[in-house]
């Protein structure tokens, strides 16, 4: 058995729990989860089965944890896994998966399948059996601080564009501050006008709140890659400029991705409670809102509707916020077809935008997006995700929607913000 | 002679070798454990755990049209048989007179709409799991050994019950105690898992506020 093979097996072994046992004692091989499966539906190949994504882990379980896996191999009577067992999901995994989890939403026995692909990728990384992109991604992450390669001059000078921009000074390092905010590098370098949105916003309603130019990047290339050794790298980061600027909350910006890692799965990966309260930029607004703080006037004219950011919605359990604040501003608000919990990914989740191997198969699989997008036909599409936004406007690119307008729902907020008199 | 060891010590093989099979199963995973979860939940575990186990009797609204097959074999199958295991007139007498515990069995044109559906649901699955890319995929050993095996014990069943003859309900007994020999080591164990396996998940996504 070649080294990288055992390291892979081993860090599989190492994600075995009884969740997991679980899920793979009850697996009756229905097949239900690949009709909820946009890689599936949208290509027909039956390897894109979210459960068959996890055969290496249910490999190595059914020969080392089970009864009659472990006595056949006892006896010599089951072949032993090979690098191929690994080498050969690389594809699937990374490149056919976008960790949506709408598999885990339908699955008759309840498997969290995206929770198991995850486990899977820990093997797979450990072998090196990963797509070069993210690889180099989680390079740059752990040697710049963001997997864009964006460094803390690039931020100071979107910095210094949107104050010139809104007139409005953007706090950097405020010691005390109620919030401490993260970007996500895609943000910064492909939607900067969120800072400015943020900065009028929060002056509006009185919101104290800074940047740390000591870590203000709120991805974790860790966690999509499947290594958790960076992912707790990356965490650290995020909880010592925290702790130096005394943050209590931190505030995760429109990227789902980075939502659900630092809420929810951070506290977990570094071993420990975090020292502060994590909210998603939708969460404050709306708690803004709620309480007669965040006020608009006016509204957007066109027909618009919301795509889910699936690990903000769907595994992060930021649903309602987003209506309710476009509530405010969209009369003419339609919701697109299976929406909330069930929203079709836009295809560009879980790494795989930041994966160039997987660019074609990405916007293939954006025709179930096209779908829901037909069904009713919007002027205008909201979203609370920048990666998701990058990969809406490759999609519709690619299928000629050039009328269907892309916008981020803090943004859409802050031009409908009540001008201040006097 | 063979009526004999059926009905005497194959049967007390077979029922421990199900009880100990299922109980090493069940504490061989949950002795593994999981990790603590250090994230400030959004709402309950536990409610999640509960809610989930009850809603994903259901299939999604969203996922009927894909499914139909499926859901409805699905629901023929396991609603069927679980009538003729815990309604049939012979298993209520035997149930009683095993344990003492005996309830109002069905009668008999009711055991036989339960047994068509059930075997038209088991057959619709099992045509599916071969012809379907995705199941014929997935599918191994093990998935048709399951439904084999249960195929077998209805349909034994079935002929002993229509047939009053002796030799019909030691076959059907002895095909019951081989599938009780088997289902602790095979798929037949998601007849207990499902359980944890919808409450992890509805738990973890519970906490998160999402309903699943």
């Amino acid at each position: 058995m070649s080294d990288r093979l055992e390291q892979g097996l081993d860090a599989m072994r190492g994600q075995m729990d009884t969740r997991v046992m679980s899920y793979l004692s009850s697996c009756v091989h229905c097949g239900i989860c690949a009709d909820a499966c946009l890689f599936y539906t949208e290509t027909g190949a039956a390897r894109y089965t979210p459960i068959y994504k996890v055969e290496p882990l249910r490999k190595l379980w059914k020969r080392e944890y089970t009864f009659w896996g472990k006595l056949a191999s006892s006896m010599g009577l089951v072949k032993p896994m090979t690098e191929s067992d690994l080498s050969d999901w690389e594809e699937l995994v990374y490149d056919g998966c976008t960790m949506c989890s709408r598999c885990s939403m339908v699955c008759p026995v309840g498997i969290d399948i995206a929770y198991m692909i995850r486990k899977v990728k820990e093997g797979l990384a450990a072998a090196g059996y990963s797509p070069e992109g993210l690889v180099e991604a989680g390079k740059r992450a752990l040697e710049i601080g963001s997997p864009m390669g964006v460094t803390l001059k690039t931020l100071q000078a979107t910095i210094r564009v949107q104050e010139k921009e809104t007139g409005i000074p953007i706090p950097l390092d405020v010691e005390g501050a109620d919030y401490m905010c993260l970007f996500s590098s895609g943000e910064i370098a492909g939607f900067p006008e969120f800072i400015g949105s943020l900065a009028k916003i929060f002056k509006a309603t009185g919101v104290s709140w800074t940047i740390s130019s000591e870590y203000f990047e709120a991805t974790n290339t860790g966690v999509q890659l499947g290594n958790s050794r960076l992912a707790a790298t990356l965490v650290e980061r995020v909880v010592s400029a925290a702790e130096k600027l005394k943050a209590k909350n931190v505030i995760s910006p429109e990227c789902g991705h980075a939502y659900t890692t630092i809420r929810w799965d951070a506290p977990n990966i570094i071993g420990r409670p975090l020292p502060f309260k994590v909210v998603h930029i939708m969460e404050l607004l709306d708690e803004l809102r709620r309480d007669g703080r965040l006020k608009t006037e006016g509204i957007a004219g066109e027909k618009l509707s919301y795509h889910d950011p699936c690990n903000a919605g769907r595994r992060g359990g930021v649903l309602d916020q987003p209506r309710n604040l476009l509530d405010m501003v969209a009369p003419d608000f339609v919701e697109l077809p299976e929406t909330g919990a069930m929203n079709w990914c836009c295809g560009g989740g879980g790494g795989v935008s930041s994966n160039e191997r997987a660019d074609a198969l990405r916007l293939k699989v954006f025709d179930a997006k096209k779908r829901q997008l037909d069904a009713v036909q919007p002027q205008g599409l909201v979203t609370a995700c920048s990666n998701c936004r990058h990969m809406l406007e490759d999609g519709l690119e690619e299928h000629d929607m050039h009328d269907i307008e892309l916008l981020g729902i803090t943004e859409l907020i802050a031009d409908h913000l009540v001008e201040e008199t006097g | 002679m063979f009526a004999q060891l059926v009905d005497g010590i194959f049967w007390d093989i077979a029922l421990w070798v199900f009880a100990i099979g299922v109980v090493w199963n069940i504490l061989s995973i949950f002795r593994v454990g999981n990790k603590p979860d250090y994230s400030e939940p959004r709402g309950s575990a536990v409610a999640g755990a509960v809610a989930t186990n009850l809603r994903r009797f259901m299939p999604r609204s969203e996922m009927v049209s894909r499914t139909r097959l499926q859901v409805i074999a699905g629901y023929l199958f396991h609603l069927g048989l679980f009538a003729l295991l815990f309604f049939a007139a012979p298993h209520v007498l035997f149930i009683e007179a095993q344990t003492g515990l005996g309830w109002t069995s069905m009668p008999y044109w009711a055991f036989i709409i339960a047994a068509q559906l059930s075997f038209t649901g088991l057959l619709l699955l099992w045509v599916h799991r071969v012809m379907h890319p995705v199941t014929r995929l997935l599918s191994d050993m093990d998935d048709h050994m399951a439904s084999i095996l249960t195929f077998i014990v209805m349909l034994t069943g079935c002929m002993a019950l229509v047939e009053a003859f002796e030799g019909l309900r030691v076959l059907h007994r002895f095909t019951v105690e081989i599938l009780m020999v088997y289902f602790p080591f095979s798929r037949l164990m998601h007849a207990f898992m499902f359980i944890p396996s919808r409450a992890f998940t509805g738990a973890w996504f519970g906490r998160r506020g999402v309903k699943a």
